[in-house]
């Protein structure tokens, strides 16, 4: 009896043992894939959700500042210790080349920042002792304002929400409430409202164009079908942006089509097809429309003909019978090309900006804007963010009713 | 948990800006600089790259970039530097100074100040060229041509598209020129609410003729094309226009804007003694003078003048009666102003 008891234990670890191992294997293999969703997925992102609202930064320039300046209450203007505190930072900061960037970011909140710090930060040097206040104020009677002060209290925090605020046009007003940006400054809502309105209008052209090649290829011969769909993929083998920057050849006010309208004398003027909205709905539904035809082909190849068939039958004309009985069995196909053209459309960037006008612009382009000419890496976090939430809520908004999980692509 | 996040993002940077580089060791490469590019950097290279090595043995790697500091200041944070001197815009020389990007300039290793022209030598920088933002014609198309701001603006006696860079720097000052503001109180209006409100609605009058450029390569194209009646350009582009396709552009320099490039050395450079070297041979008269034979904008070592063609010299900038009623460009002003002013632009050009 015990023989067979411990028999049982090691079988039983045996088995466990070969699990473990099976369970190692598994993992092993799938390593390398989790390990590139985190470098290049999850970091990333995570990376830009904490710089959008990051601003530990300050108070290790301003250590001083950002502990006294706790003290003051907000009313009035703050006691001698803050003014020492910060003659005491700048000191430091303004040698070592780091009170630019306080200024620089302070001066996003108030305008007016950068110059008041830097002035004072050359001057403080030959500040003889104590008391500050005065002599600070002296420098600059910026110092004796209350508003510079409330938004340097702000702008101390290790977080702050400023950024994501001004990508929703709102800011901060003199009382620390949040308040709409004037008119002429905002901005980011408009545009969200047309990244949107383009990504749609994109979408609904794409399966306007796509339905008809998607339901040719499913109908017609092989032959036929296979050089369809390498003509389709070949877009794919294409760059981007020279299939882009064709589309200005052929568009231009002296491109292929107007010279063709013109000395067919069907237009007088050159028609106006690129650098506007025009050309950008043109580019970018042609780049986009793979996207649509092959779900939207895998989803018809498995149509059978005989449910058409039998509505013409029982006496449905062909129209009747392509839109209540062909139609709704692509349903899922229709879903997954829309779903996957307009979220692709809401991040795109290099076609809007080859082939559109100022008034084309989409998000993206901001936060290129951001990164490359302004040098605000807080800003274009924020309205990357902005466009992720975004993303994400039309995702989440669509996705099950499409059913993500059983897009096919051919 | 800041550290980390130091530590990822200054990885994440690597990843993006330093990789393609093929990153080579920094402290055995050759002096690497920086340029615009295009015909300038071309001259660059006559002028100063080639004789420079020539003279010292040093040898002088080139790159190009298009402004973007983004990438510089990668560099200094990584501590991965692989540029050495960069040709850099006048508002960026000044903050990224200010900002400890680049290095301070020794210089009692390049020249005695005095021996170049005003505000080409400060800490960080050292003046490479004075260009100018003019706006041109095409004077084959239009006989009785513009004279001034007020001019360009004048669409009933000149009639066709204007072109103009989509931007607020720049932009804003020469709407209030047009608007009949003398040039010395351009900053002081502009500095007041009212002033830029002003500055908008003067714009928002030309808007439907106006055609945005980005590249300083395209006004002369539109012009070219007959896209635009008269454009707003950099004045080097058209004279090399004018030279190498035959054309006929008007220069108009009446309210022109001029500013500085600067030579700087990016902070952390291993070649700062080469670079400061190399920087030397620059600022030297007989240099430039090869250089502003080729390339239409104004010199910065002082008695280069008396070197220049009289053919070339009255295309350049610092030309007899070319300054006089020019207006430079605010670096102060557009380092506190830049951002929430090409903000309100952005918005308004979107309209």
């Amino acid at each position: 009896m015990a023989g067979q008891v411990t028999q049982n234990m090691s079988l039983r670890q045996k088995l466990r043992r070969a699990e473990r191992r099976k369970k190692i294997g598994a993992i092993g293999l799938i390593t390398p894939l989790f390990l590139v969703m985190l470098i290049f997925y999850f970091i990333p992102i995570g990376i830009m959700l904490y710089r959008s609202v990051d601003n530990s930064e300050m108070s290790e320039i301003l250590p001083h500042t950002a502990k006294a300046i706790q003290s003051w209450s907000g009313k009035g203007l703050p006691d001698e210790s803050v003014y020492a505190a910060i003659v005491a930072d700048m000191k430091k900061a303004y040698p070592d080349r780091t009170l630019a960037r306080v200024g620089r970011r302070l001066n996003f909140d108030k305008v007016g920042f950068y110059s008041l710090l830097l002035k004072s930060g050359r001057k403080v040097a030959k500040l003889q002792g104590p008391p500050y206040k005065d002599a600070l104020i002296k420098i600059d009677k910026k110092w004796g304002d209350h508003t510079y002060w409330t938004v340097l209290k702000r702008g101390l925090q290790n977080t702050t929400w400023l950024y994501l605020l001004a990508s929703l046009d709102l800011r901060y007003d003199d009382n620390n409430r949040i308040v709409k940006v004037p008119d002429e400054q905002a901005i980011y809502l408009a545009i969200l409202g047309r990244t949107i309105y383009i990504s749609a209008s994109v979408t609904i052209l794409c399966l306007l164009i796509g339905f008809p090649i998607a339901y040719f290829m499913a109908t017609t011969s092989t032959r036929t079908r296979n050089i369809l769909m390498i003509l389709l993929l070949l877009v794919f083998w294409t760059s981007l942006l020279v299939r882009t920057l064709s589309w200005i050849v052929v568009l231009q006010n002296k491109g292929v089509v107007n010279s063709i309208l013109m000395s067919l004398g069907l237009i007088s003027k050159p028609l106006e097809l690129v650098f506007n909205r025009i050309g950008v709905y043109i580019a970018m539904t042609h780049v986009l429309l793979p996207f649509m035809v092959l779900p939207l082909y895998s989803v018809m190849r498995g149509v059978p003909p005989s449910y058409v068939r039998a509505a013409r039958s029982l006496g449905a004309t062909p129209i009747v019978a392509f839109f209540k009985v062909y139609v709704p069995q692509t349903r899922a196909g229709i879903g997954a090309g829309s779903l996957m053209v307009f979220i692709q459309a809401l991040g795109y960037y290099i076609t809007p900006a080859l082939v559109g006008g100022p008034k084309d612009q989409m998000l993206s382009y901001f936060v290129a804007f951001f990164v490359n000419e302004r040098v605000n890496w807080s800003m274009a976090s924020a309205l990357g963010v902005l466009l992720l939430v975004l993303t994400g809520s039309f995702y989440l908004l669509f996705g099950r009713r499409v059913n993500v999980a059983n897009i096919k692509l051919g | 948990m800041k550290k980390l996040f130091t530590l990822l993002s200054l990885a994440t940077i690597l990843a993006l800006f330093a990789l393609p580089g093929a990153m080579p060791s920094a402290a055995a490469r050759d002096l690497t600089i920086v340029g615009w590019g295009g015909t300038t950097q071309a001259a660059h290279k006559i002028a100063y790259f080639d004789p420079f090595t020539k003279e010292t043995g040093i040898k002088i790697v080139e790159d190009e970039w298009n402004g973007e500091m983004a990438k510089i200041r990668a560099m200094v944070e990584t501590g991965n530097v692989t540029w050495d001197v960069v040709q850099v815009e006048a508002p960026e020389a000044y903050q990224g100074c200010d900002e400890g990007l680049f290095e301070q300039l020794d210089w009692s290793k390049i020249t005695d100040k005095n021996n170049l022209v005003k505000g080409a030598a400060f800490d960080c920088g050292a003046g490479v060229l004075i260009w100018s933002t003019v706006f041109a014609y095409d004077a084959d198309k239009i006989k009785d041509g513009p004279k001034n701001w007020a001019d360009f603006w004048n669409v009933k006696k000149w009639p066709g598209k204007r072109g103009m860079r989509r931007g607020a720097k720049m932009t804003l000052e020469i709407a209030l020129l047009a608007d009949g503001v003398p040039r010395n109180e351009v900053y002081k209006v502009l500095s007041t609410k009212e002033g830029v409100d002003r500055a908008f609605k003067k714009l928002t009058e030309l808007k439907p003729n106006i055609l945005w450029w980005k590249a300083g390569a395209e006004p002369q194209q539109r012009l070219a094309a007959g896209d635009v009646a008269m454009s707003m350009a950099y004045n080097a582009w058209i004279y090399r226009v004018n030279q190498e396709e035959k054309r006929n552009f008007k220069i108009v320099w009446d309210g022109n804007l001029y500013s500085m490039d600067y030579w700087t050395i990016v902070k952390g450079s291993p070649n700062v003694e080469k670079a400061l070297k190399f920087i030397s041979f620059s600022m030297r008269p007989d240099r430039q003078a090869v250089f502003f034979n080729k390339i239409a904008y104004g010199w910065t070592a002082k008695g280069t003048g008396k070197h220049i063609s009289p053919k070339m010299l009255p295309n350049l900038p610092t030309a007899e009666g070319h300054l006089d009623n020019a207006l430079l460009t605010n670096v102060e002003f557009w380092q506190e102003n830049g951002e929430s002013l090409e903000q309100r632009f952005q918005a308004w050009v979107a309209k």
